[in-house]
């Protein structure tokens, strides 16, 4: 069923009794072309992909609990492509373009909100920093723009300029940033490859990995063996639990990274803002709430929730920056597992046995990249080469020396 | 005509009346009202609007889950959005608004939205405004937004202050209802260290709202006795108005208590304080909530929950309605008949869902129509509730409907570790199961003991249970528990009362069974988002937004999962609960930051010559955060640039004095420190002899360049390494690292002295002469004090001092240390000294201009993503030994000589002005990704070659010196031709520093 | 979180800094300088600093008490509830007899 404002309209006055199942929820298939482990956004983007550029239908998507309940279902919903490595950058801004069509190409409107987001910098060095970065927006097309303190004051005049422990020297300002409905991100994908033949199979976990001749066959599950010749791993937060099945440590440590929202309020924050001497960034919802976070906790931890001293932490950044949100009252505050690898950028590439690809290690910034991820995994799994843009994410570059650390913190998980 | 709804009794001070405002309106109450009770007593029963619907709202509850009366409290920058009528304390002049609204709160013009609700079903905006593309940036999405949230932000600084505090406990009681009260006591004979949690301002919970008896007393009497008795135990802390909004790890509980919230504004002292509290144990008593029953429009104001509308009679002497009908699946709905038949309120109908008998004593309801096996159908009242229709099709009058569905155990903070509730079907709730945070159990009626009797005795055995297992804690004090009854309590589970056939039809369209009341969803949303695949809870909650809201669903979420589980045709406990998360009431983020904030939100750090800057003109700059000296202004300069030329020229020219205290100061010590220090630093550093300097690179583990700075071999297995600023702590991090984790035989030991010592740099030619003024008794020739000696000395006449031959700046220079407390002494005494040789004080700016001249690397070329040989130092990195980061130094990628490297450039045009940020593309190329070539890292004017420079990278750059390429610059539309060359621009042969 | 310090007791764990897994204590060793750039070289650190087990449970961890008394302490803590199950200092455990309980 097509979605769009006549079809509202026509349910509307029928009682909503003719809306359909966004997705079916199907027996799992004894064999299939690919089956992807995880039902997050990545996985289900990459699903849509194989389907709509790659023609290869034949697809299961195996989600252990409900469909998009990993980080899909729990970040602060923002996307922007404002990178400085020439292994990042285009890739972002592919995902960006990416969301820019995103409802057209799904017919699900996940409120792609290009509402601009803007880096603060206190210090020279941190301006030149942004100089730089800025520019290697501009050579990847993605546009940019630096400000000086009288700019961000004209486009953020709350901010706190005059008492600020670390003044405001400027900013970059990327406009066709913004953020997505998060959960409608999976939703949408999920009704998209489904409307193709996609299998998306809810409550189905993996348990086991099989191999024969080296080479991946299939996977058992809760719900029984399933076959297929590739089998693509997108499980983030248990990257390194299911590549255990396989015997495969990985370069990644699973961190807490807690967010927060407020109470619903009047409309106040226009774009998502980020402070440059603190660990804090916000926007706010459609809905009004406040939707902000900061630093990872610190530690490995798998339990999906975080401890006070990051919250107060996040508080007391978000304070010193936007002095007029004190009142604001935090509403929630939840945590969820970032799978950190040692340069803070993620991986897209085949793995040492055949037929088995892996997709992870998004560290907290795996939301943004979630169409080009998709993107990306699809055609490697299709045509067993890198896309172009994702050449850099290989599973081997700390063993050849290529790291791809945006922010030079070195194999420290917990400083990306 | 003011308080037309009170009624006799009550816990109020009626001898302290308070006025207030709502909606601009002069009202009063009395000491001890809430808000909520004050507004109730003035018949004023619309407060509020719906979130979506924007449908007219009273007062549901009367505590802190109330979804309806959200309100604006204070004015100015002090005003609070959000606030919860129901847990608002009145105050002389408290000043009230409604919000959500356009127009006034009866004529809101947003009520439209109701009419179009048929449309504005679960999830109909991931359905349309997709076409034209365009316009959902531009026209939806602005109407989206214009028309979201609920109350506003002033968008002024918060004025008020906020202080938080730490507390020990050995028990922490949650809730100072009857079994925590009962749990205080117990804890309290032991002599143990208990901390009572309130968050109402009076304890006692229920105990206040009912008409019980405990130990044979009024039980809000015995309330306030045994609280007073708690108040007098030197071991028992109690806190009221103080809400535990969060369990974490170990035994740590967030908690906020509101200091001054309950009398207005005040300055002087802190608004709100937040706790952190560690308890050893805790008992959980945090009692229950009322649900309410779905039926169609059972929104309308003046229908509220039961035990409130009890609590109003009962505790604040307000009858909520003037007639009142009372709807129940339980016992208790005959109790809320009964209270208000008491306080002379007339009763229209007590409405049984179940097929049972009155339960007790009926005498005083003769006149009320009482229904067996009932139901409400419909109500009527467009701002107040006027009628309640019968499923029978007689309509009964009533201003007010009190609801009781049964009551949910409080298991919110149970569940904060991820434990998950279980279900329990003979009081159709859910009861705290599954893990619970260490060290805590749960009591009374949070544990679905839901009469007094078992309350008050389940606390007490609670707190003893969680002593028991305390060391040096007996037993024997505690007393026996407190005496109750155990009212009647039985519950049949009845959600909602079944549809009329028509519902689907459009006639049907507008009528709503409401479950989430402030977010306006229906059980026709829960049944479309299951009919839509969307049926795992978490599914229902994030398609519908059911129990999103302000109250998080405290009233909504078992209802809602009731409604789940008949529309998808499984079991509640099947469904399970969506996981709760902290905080069990909304924190104010000021409360969270506490003063942290504004200029207070780091410590900031003073060099110790500030004093002395300050007098001298300096501008200031954060680095990290230290406060340094940025320039020293003179009159007559009129801008900054000026003044950074004096200063280099003259330090070039004469001799300069600089501030270097916060770079960080490392103290090295014990026979193996030479070992050491060719373990941690990739050259070597054992050779260096007593009173020899050298300087060091430092590589990360993974082969990349960490942190430079020299190292001074001070005296026989005692050396002093500094680092750069901005490294001070992870280096020093880095090295007890390697001590104690990697090498813990070797006899090496480490102190950071960063800020034991104040350090300056004095440069320039006349350096040696100033140096020489200050220094008790050393030789400083060329020849005896050489380029990169060390020496621990006197100055200033027998002043402990040390001095280095080192040189930043690339002139002859030194730096000069002396304990802290002497650097404001030591640099009135160098500018003094140094006066007649033409001394000069300088800033960071001319520090970096200087650097720069001399190809120096700070921050902005050690990125953390450079090598040693990106910088120029690949030979300093030993093949002799292993150390730090070596050996992954070799990887190919690292050792790749396509790299860029590290080189000058100089604008082609000397006029230009480069700038850094700037990247390198080949002439002719276009500009974009494949054709980057590397990026300028550093840029100053260079007085001493009367030109813009720069240092920067760019891929095999040591090759390519005399190369011209573009430092294009889109960002800032600019872009120059600049030519690749030496960074060393000044004295490259290193003769000034050694002279 | 509460760590409890084997010399100063519970400690609050926001006076601590997290470095990561404990089997950063078994640095491989170099005894032939030749061999620093060798594959058999570069294989062995590329495992230890960047493979992780990362476990979901039992994970020994260091800590560094940076706002206590300097100490790094090896955590031994349950990865998904959190619960620290023992803690020594490391420079205790360092060296051959970690590596042997640790891989």
């Amino acid at each position: 069923m097509r979605y769009s404002a006549w079809q509202v309209i026509k349910q509307g006055l029928n009682g909503h009794s003719g809306w359909q199942a966004a997705f079916r929820d199907p027996e799992p298939k004894t064999d299939y072309d690919v089956i992807i482990v995880g039902g997050g956004g990545h996985g289900l983007a990459t699903a849509w992909y194989l389907a709509s550029v790659h023609g290869i239908t034949k697809t299961a998507v195996l989600e252990k609990g409900w469909l998009g309940s990993g980080n899909i279902g729990r970040n602060t919903t923002i996307i922007r492509s404002n990178y400085l490595l020439p292994d990042n950058e285009p890739f972002y801004e592919l995902s960006l373009q990416l969301w820019e069509g995103l409802e057209q190409d799904i017919n699900y409107n996940a409120m792609v909100s290009q509402r601009g987001i803007l880096n603060l910098a206190h210090s020279d060095a941190q301006v030149d920093a942004y100089a730089r970065r800025g520019n290697a927006m501009h050579l990847a097309g993605a546009g940019g723009q630096l400000l000086d303190t009288a700019g961000v004051r004209k486009r953020v005049p709350f901010l706190n300029f005059d008492d600020a422990r670390f003044p405001i020297k400027g900013g970059l300002w990327q406009e066709r940033a913004g953020t997505v409905r998060h959960d409608a991100v999976a939703w949408g994908y999920a009704r998209a490859a489904d409307s193709r033949g996609v299998d998306v199979i809810q409550n189905c976990e993996v348990t086991g990995i099989r191999r024969e001749g080296g080479r991946v066959v299939g996977v058992d599950t809760s719900r029984g063996q399933i076959n297929a010749p590739k089998i693509a791993i997108c499980v983030a937060g248990n990257s390194s639990r299911v590549m255990s099945m396989v015997d495969q440590r990985l370069p990644i440590e699973s961190h807490v990274l807690q967010a927060f929202v407020s109470e619903g309020l009047k409309p106040t924050i226009p774009g998502v803002v980020t402070y440059g001497a603190g660990h804090f960034y916000i926007s706010q919802s459609d809905k009004g709430g406040l939707v902000y976070g900061g630093d990872i906790d610190g530690y490995n931890s798998y339990a999906q929730r975080g401890n006070l001293p990051t919250v107060e932490d996040v508080a007391e950044g978000g304070l010193s920056l936007m002095p007029m949100i004190g009142r604001a009252k935090m509403l929630r505050s939840w945590g969820g597992i970032m799978d950190m690898s040692m340069d803070g950028s993620p991986f897209i590439d085949k793995t040492d046995i055949p037929g088995l690809y892996f997709n992870g290690g998004w560290c907290y910034g795996g939301f943004k990249a979630t169409p080009g991820s998709g993107y990306c995994y699809a055609h490697l799994i299709a045509t067993d080469t890198p896309h172009t843009v994702a050449t850099g994410y290989r599973l081997n570059r700390f063993r050849t020396g290529h790291p791809v650390d945006e922010r030079g913190a070195g194999a420290q998980p917990n400083l990306h | 005509m003011s308080n037309v709804n009170r009624v006799a009794g009550g816990q109020i001070e009626r001898s302290r009346k308070l006025s207030f405002s709502f909606d601009g309106k002069r009202l009063t109450g009395y000491s001890g009202d809430t808000l909520a009770s004050a507004l109730l007593a003035n018949g004023e029963v619309l407060v509020g609007r719906s979130f979506k619907y924007h449908r007219p709202r009273g007062i549901v509850s009367a505590g802190v889950e109330e979804p309806n009366a959200l309100v604006e409290i204070g004015t100015g920058p002090r005003r609070d959005p959000n606030v919860r009528a129901t847990v608002q304390e009145l105050h002389e002049g408290l000043v009230a608004t409604s919000q959500n609204r356009r127009g006034s709160l009866r004529h809101d013009l947003m009520a439209i939205n109701d009419l179009a609700s048929p449309l504005l079903a679960a999830g109909f905006y991931y359905k349309t405004f997709m076409w034209p593309k365009a316009f959902w940036e531009k026209v939806y999405e602005p109407a989206i937004r214009h028309s979201a949230g609920l109350g506003r932000l002033s968008m002024e600084p918060d004025p008020d202050s906020y202080d938080k505090g730490f507390l020990f406990a050995d028990l922490l009681i949650i809730g100072a209802g009857p079994a925590g009260l009962a749990a205080a006591l117990a804890a309290g004979r032991t002599g143990a260290r208990v901390i009572l949690c309130e968050e109402d301002f009076k304890t006692g919970g229920r105990l206040n709202a009912e008409r019980y008896s405990v130990d044979d007393a009024d039980a809000a009497h015995w309330a306030a006795t045994t609280t007073e008795s708690l108040r007098n135990m030197s071991n028992v802390r109690v806190m009221t108005r103080t809400s535990v909004y969060g369990a974490y790890d170990h035994g740590v509980y967030g908690a906020l208590e509101r200091v001054t919230d309950h009398v207005g504004a005040v300055t002087g002292c802190a608004r709100q304080v937040l706790w952190r509290i560690r308890a050893t144990r805790c008992v959980l008593s945090a009692g229950a909530t009322e649900r309410p029953i779905a039926f169609t429009n059972n929104d309308r104001p003046g229908i509220m929950l039961a035990g409130a509308v009890r609590t109003y009679v009962n505790r604040f002497g307000v009858a909520p309605g003037k007639r009142v009908a009372v709807f129940t699946n339980n016992d208790d709905g005959w109790r809320t008949a009964r209270d208000l038949a008491a306080a002379s309120i007339e009763i229209t109908a007590v409405i049984d869902a179940r097929d049972v008998p009155p339960p007790g004593d009926i005498s005083a309801l003769q006149g009320a129509r009482l229904v067996r096996a009932g139901a409400v159908v419909d109500t009527h009242g467009r701002h107040a509730l006027k009628n309640i229709q019968l499923a029978n099709g007689d309509t009964i009058p009533a201003d007010c409907l009190a609801v009781s569905g049964g009551w949910n155990p409080n298991v919110h903070l149970s569940c904060h570790q991820r434990g998950r509730p279980t279900w329990r079907e003979d009081i159709a709730s859910f009861v705290p199961g599954g893990v619970l945070p260490t060290g805590m159990s749960v009591a009374g009626a949070a544990n679905g003991e839901l009469t007094l009797g078992t309350a008050l005795r389940n606390g007490h055995n609670a707190a003893l249970a969680a002593l028991e297992t305390l060391p040096s804690i007996s037993l024997d004090a505690a007393g026996a528990p407190p005496s109750a009854e155990d009212e009647s309590g039985f519950v049949e589970a009845y959600w909602r009362v079944p549809e009329k056939s028509s519902a689907f039809r459009l006639s049907g369209a507008w009528k709503r069974q409401w479950v989430d009341y402030q977010n306006d969803v229906t059980v026709k949303d829960i049944k479309l988002s299951v009919q839509e695949g969307f049926s795992a809870v978490e599914h229902v909650k994030r398609y519908t937004t059911l129990g999103m809201a302000t109250d998080q669903g405290k009233t909504s979420n078992v209802l809602g999962l009731a409604v789940l589980a008949d529309a998808s045709g499984r079991s509640i406990p099947e469904i399970g609960t969506t996981i709760f998360r902290p905080p069990w009431t909304p924190v104010p983020i000021a409360a969270l930051a506490g003063a942290s904030r504004g200029a207070h939100f780091r410590p900031t750090r003073l060099t110790p010559s500030h004093t002395w800057a300050t007098e001298n003109g300096a501008t200031f700059v954060e680095v990290g955060n230290w406060l340094r000296a940025q320039w020293f202004s003179q009159p007559g300069e009129t801008t900054w640039r000026q003044t950074v030329d004096r200063e280099v020229t003259q330090t070039r020219t004469a001799v300069g004095v600089c501030d270097v205290t916060t770079l960080g100061k490392i103290d090295i010590q014990g026979t193996d420190s030479g070992v050491f220090l060719d373990r941690v630093y990739a050259n070597t550093f054992s050779t260096l002899a007593v009173g020899k300097v050298r300087y060091g690179i430092m590589l990360r583990e993974d082969g990349f360049a960490m942190d430079d700075g020299t190292t001074a071999h001070i005296a026989q297995d005692h050396y002093i390494m500094t680092t750069t600023t901005a490294n001070a702590v992870p280096v020093f991090r880095h090295l007890e690292f390697c001590r104690q984790c990697l090498w813990p035989e070797l006899d090496v030991h480490l102190v950071s002295t960063t800020e034991a010592w104040a350090q300056y740099a004095i440069a320039g030619p006349r350096s040696r002469e100033l140096v020489a003024r200050i220094v008790d008794d050393l030789d400083v020739s060329n020849e005896a004090f050489p380029f990169m000696g060390c020496a621990e000395t006197t100055v200033c006449c027998g002043l402990t001092a040390r001095l280095f031959r080192i040189s930043f700046s690339g002139e002859l220079a030194y730096e000069l240390a002396v304990p802290t407390r002497y650097g404001d002494s030591l640099m009135r005494r160098l500018m003094s000294e140094g006066k007649s040789l033409g001394v000069v004080p300088y800033g960071t700016e001319a520090l970096g201009v200087m650097r720069i001249e001399k190809g120096h690397c700070t921050g902005n070329e050690l990125t953390g993503q450079t090598t040693a040989a990106d910088i120029g130092l690949g030979r300093m990195v030993s093949q002799k030994k292993d150390s730090i980061g070596n050996a992954l130094s070799q990887r190919p990628g690292l050792k790749d000589p396509d790299r860029p490297q590290l080189v000058g450039f100089k604008p082609v045009d000397r006029n230009a002005q480069l700038r850094a940020g700037a990247h390198f593309i080949e002439k002719g190329a276009a500009v974009v990704t494949a054709n980057d070539q590397g990026w300028m890292s550093s840029v100053a004017y260079s007085p001493s070659l009367g030109h813009s420079i720069g240092l920067g990278f760019i891929r095999r750059g040591q090759e390519r010196i005399g190369e011209r390429v573009r430092a294009c610059d889109p960002l800032r539309g600019e872009e120059h031709d600049v030519e690749i060359c030496s960074a060393h621009f000044v004295d490259p042969d290193g003769e000034r520093l050694r002279a | 979180m509460q760590i409890p310090h084997p010399l100063l007791g519970l400690r609050d764990a926001s006076e601590f800094v997290y470095l990561g897994d404990a089997s950063l204590l078994n640095r491989p060793s170099v005894d032939d300088p030749a061999e620093l750039g060798s594959d058999a070289t570069l294989d062995a650190f590329h495992e230890y600093l960047h493979l992780r087990h990362n476990p979901a449970g039992v994970h020994k961890e260091l800590w560094f008490h940076e706002q206590g008394d300097r100490s790094w302490l090896v955590v031994t803590r349950d990865t998904t509830t959190h619960e620290i199950l023992d803690c020594a200092l490391a420079r205790d455990v360092a060296g051959a007899s970690f590596g042997a309980e640790s891989t």
